[in-house]
């Protein structure tokens, strides 16, 4: 039996957290004592009671949240963007200006998360009103909407008329105060669920999640294997926090000199003085490397099989030690485990004559128990079955060979003569800005050689041009 | 099942009778409920057990570290073309070009670095949710609504047509919400509305592994950096995350502390932990080894959810992009929000850092891709980040980053001497 997950019409669930939240906030803005000071506002000859002004909002948000004035604006215009606060000057513009201009909180019942979505019914009879109550006060876009209600929604045109009228009338025995409130606060909602063209929609939340489609059948099947991985999750060892949490302030720090956004990069960061020269001297082929590219291969055996110079440099170690073919296994390894499904058998095939079979010409020492396992697997191959013997090769390295080759000559030495580039002199000159210097693509890879002179250093200036 | 009913008023009688309807009526899903109760009782029971060991915050911890102060995020580059919301974009490998896709199917390559466009693909769905960069930068794969995910590899004849060499390579049941190529060309793995998330062989287009689990949409995925190279995170639309083995496609972990959707996944660079984005409009840190949330990144004015997370180089910094069209910066060890990016002009919906760590691009729903970094000041030799004020003495031989907009001036001299540089 299938349980639908769908308690409410997916879209409106995206937006309720935040729609939440920001009704919480509006409701303490509006508190008595710790809220915004309402004061009355006067337009024209009436006054408008509970306004205030833009900056009253900026400044209590900058109280509140202990933000800059540049994000409490930023804040306070979401909250007219979305309907809870209505200007009351210039009801078309959802714009929320820090000086003394007018606001007033929207009535709940036009919130957003009370009334969505917006009924075409209800916008026929407020398009009516404006239409009776002054002809030709409906705008180009309004007059369009009118029109296509008024053919779609035909059948019931009688009832929108009459509505529209009978609000029309209700609201003339009103106080002319109170007229210009509720007719500010109506055109405020309607601004926000029919925004006019060109203006951004602030309900357009793209493609509905949790439809029908998504089929996830929340039947016995489903929340039996829920229970057993938690029973199993119950069971799980786990790690002291002090340790975990200790770990990442090492591993920050570890890397803090190597973090370009934390502490910029010399020579200096290409995409702050247009010069490519950090990238040319961190690149796979360069003559010397780095020295705090060497100095992070010590950081763990991953950094160093990371990089391509480094892996070099190791298997360049293990040749001298006579144990490179434990690399070159676990690359072959690595080779069937990310590669075509198609090709496994035949590496597969091709790694055991080469590293496992008894007088291979590049035999690794595996463990028995582990060989015995491999061999018995290798009759049927799959995309994993070297993974125990490419495990047990991995920590033999990690544990013996890559610790050697840190304390080893070819390792210090390296570090030693490794570069720690200059840092770029910026010109006086602020208007001389560099040519920004293209690269070859990485897709020329598959092109043949003679393409590669002409897409080469060609010099292109940033902007426009796009070269399709 | 015969009751013996006592003496009762009308209203209790009548109560009495809609329960027992009620509970004939429900017979069949009886067992459901108490399943679903045993599942809830269990995961209680994990949040206890995950509790004892929580010797200490994170932010405890980080006492001792210096604060970072406030930085000062600046645009670089900012890339102009699409038509349409930007939806997603990855980074190539060799750490300058991106691909990007939008709502109007347009899929883009750029090398970012020179804001020039190199390819263009018009997929023949809209919402384009998801793209990713193949690690040898030869090929793209993207998909969205059409419900699948699909590599074009990446020609330099300006005359052939991209789209003829395109390979389908997965068929989901509902969109794609995500993509991702494992460490090589050959295996894709993709996440989708239909609640589960896939590996698979480029080549053939088999299914190597699917992950069943989440009880709703997957929206994210992220794959592990961790030595043994086999798990991967995913976050959905029951606000779970959870962390699957890709090689038996069983969930290993699984964390269910947000209060909604979570929109991003990504790992810290250790690979011990990573980092969610959601709905609720909170960024929070799981480490996988004390198998528990240990760190929320929020603030009383951030009000809209986060749409997608990265993480620094080092892991010191969370970048953040939200639906209220701006970007956090959070220092992951203390918890504070260390800078605020404006800049957008909708929605930030995606958000990566380069491979290298030299920048970060934001697309957005402005239809645009921005290149940010922090802004430096340099004065004489010694690198200093940018905060909004701070001051000098003025003899000082200035050796300036012209990029920077930033006032000088000093409160121990006249105010006629404030400069904008």
């Amino acid at each position: 039996m299938t349980i639908n997950t769908l308690s409410q019409d997916g879209v409106q669930r995206q937006q309720m957290p935040c729609l939440t939240k920001m009704e919480r906030m509006i409701i303490s803005m509006q508190d008595p004592d710790m809220g915004i000071k309402l004061r009355n506002q006067r337009l024209l000859i009436t006054v408008i009671p509970h306004a205030m002004t833009g900056l009253d909002i900026v400044e209590w948000l900058i109280k509140k949240c202990s933000i800059s004035d540049e994000e409490a604006l930023h804040v306070g215009q979401l909250f007219v963007k979305y309907g809870y606060i209505y200007p009351l000057k210039e009801p078309r513009n959802l714009i929320l200006k820090a000086d003394d201009s007018s606001y007033r909180f929207q009535t709940p019942y036009y919130w957003m998360s009370t009334r969505w979505p917006a009924s075409e019914l209800d916008y026929a009879i407020y398009l009516a009103k404006k239409n009776i109550r002054k002809q030709g006060e409906l705008i180009e876009y309004e007059k369009e909407c009118y029109n296509a209600l008024h053919k779609r929604i035909n059948h019931t045109w009688d009832f929108v008329v009459m509505q529209a009228r009978e609000q029309l009338r209700a609201s003339k025995q009103r106080r002319k105060g109170d007229r210009i409130v509720l007719e500010c606060q109506e055109q405020a909602y309607w601004l926000v669920n029919r925004p006019p063209p060109g203006t951004q929609d602030s309900i357009d939340h793209g493609p509905e999640r949790r439809t029908t489609n998504t089929r996830v059948q929340l039947n016995a099947e489903f929340y039996k294997k829920e229970i057993e991985h938690n029973r199993i999750s119950l069971a799980r060892n786990r790690v002291k926090s002090s340790i975990c949490l200790e770990s990442y302030v090492k591993y920050c720090e570890q890397y803090q000199p190597h973090d370009p956004i934390m502490q910029g990069c010399l020579p200096s960061n290409p995409w702050i003085t247009d010069d490519i020269m950090f990238w040319n001297m961190n690149s796979e082929t360069v003559a010397l490397p780095t020295k705090l590219r060497v100095e992070r291969w010590s950081f763990s055996f991953m950094e160093l099989l990371n990089d391509q110079m480094g892996r070099k440099e190791f298997l360049t170690y293990l040749e001298k030690e006579f144990s490179a073919e434990n690399l070159c296994f676990w690359q072959a390894c690595e080779d069937v485990r990310h590669g075509e499904t198609a090709k496994i058998p035949e590496k597969v095939d091709e790694v055991y004559k080469q590293f496992l079979a008894p007088g291979a010409s590049r035999w690794v020492n595996i463990d028995s128990k582990t060989m015995e396992k491999t061999l018995e697997g290798l009759k049927r191959p799959h995309r994993f079955v070297l993974d125990d013997a490419q495990m047990h090769i991995y920590f033999l390295m990690k544990k013996d060979s890559y610790p050697r080759y840190l304390k080893s000559e070819l390792y210090k030495n390296l570090l030693a003569r490794a570069i720690v580039p200059q840092e770029t002199k910026k010109s006086v000159f602020p208007f001389m800005r560099r040519q920004r210097h293209s690269s070859p693509s990485p897709a020329l890879a598959t092109q043949t050689a003679e393409d590669d002179g002409k897409a080469k250093y060609s010099n292109s200036n940033s902007g426009t041009a796009s070269r399709l | 099942k015969n009751r013996q009913l006592p003496l009762l008023s009308s209203a209790n009688l009548v109560f009495l009778v809609e329960m027992a309807a009620q509970e004939v009526a429900s017979q069949p899903s009886d067992t459901l409920t108490t399943l679903k109760t045993e599942s809830e009782t269990l995961k209680t029971k994990l949040e206890e057990e995950r509790a004892k060991l929580h010797d200490v915050e994170l932010h405890q911890v980080a006492e001792k570290i210096e604060a970072l102060g406030q930085f000062v995020m600046k645009t670089r580059r900012t890339l102009k073309g699409h038509g349409n919301k930007v939806l997603c974009m990855d980074w190539c490998k060799d750490k300058r070009r991106i691909v990007s896709s939008s709502q109007d199917g347009k899929v883009i390559v750029w090398d970012a670095f020179t804001t020039n466009k190199e390819h263009a693909v018009t997929m023949p769905c809209t919402w384009v949710m998801a793209c990713a960069y193949a690690p040898s930068g030869c090929a793209v794969a993207c998909g969205g609504l059409d419900n699948k995910c699909s590599v074009y590899p990446l020609s330099l004849d300006k005359n052939e047509n991209l789209a003829a060499k395109k390979k389908s390579v997965a068929m989901h049941t509902n969109y794609l919400s995500a993509c991702c190529f494992t460490n090589s060309d050959m295996q894709i793995l993709t996440s989708s509305g239909d609640g589960t998330c896939a590996l698979w062989d480029v080549e053939s287009g088999q299914m190597l592994q699917s992950f069943h689990g989440h009880a709703a949409d997957v929206l994210c995925l992220d794959l592990a950096p961790s030595e043994t190279g086999n798990t991967f995170v995913s976050g959905g639309c029951d606000k779970k995350a959870c962390v699957w083995d890709m090689r038996t496609g069983q969930c290993i972990q699984s964390f269910e502390t947000h209060e909604s959707d979570i929109n991003s996944v990504r790992y810290y660079p250790s690979g011990d932990a990573f980092a969610s984005g959601s709905d609720d409009a909170t960024c929070r840190l799981y480490d996988l080894r004390a198998d528990r949330e240990v760190a929320i990144y929020s603030k009383e004015s951030i009000i809209f959810g986060t749409s997608s997370v990265d993480f620094s180089l080092s892991g010191r910094l969370l970048f953040g992009g939200y639906n209220d069209y701006t970007i956090n910066v959070w220092d992951v060890l203390k918890g504070t929000r260390v800078s605020i990016l404006f800049g957008h002009e909708n929605r930030v919906s995606t958000l990566r850092v380069s491979p290298d760590g030299t920048a970060f691009c934001s697309g957005s729903w402005d239809h645009t891709l921005r290149v940010s970094g922090q802004k430096y000041l340099r004065l004489s030799g010694v690198v200093m980040k940018v905060s909004h004020l701070f001051c000098l003495s003025p003899d000082l031989g200035l050796n300036v980053d012209w990029n920077s907009d930033v006032s000088l001036f000093s409160p121990q001299l006249d105010s006629r001497i404030t400069r904008r540089l």
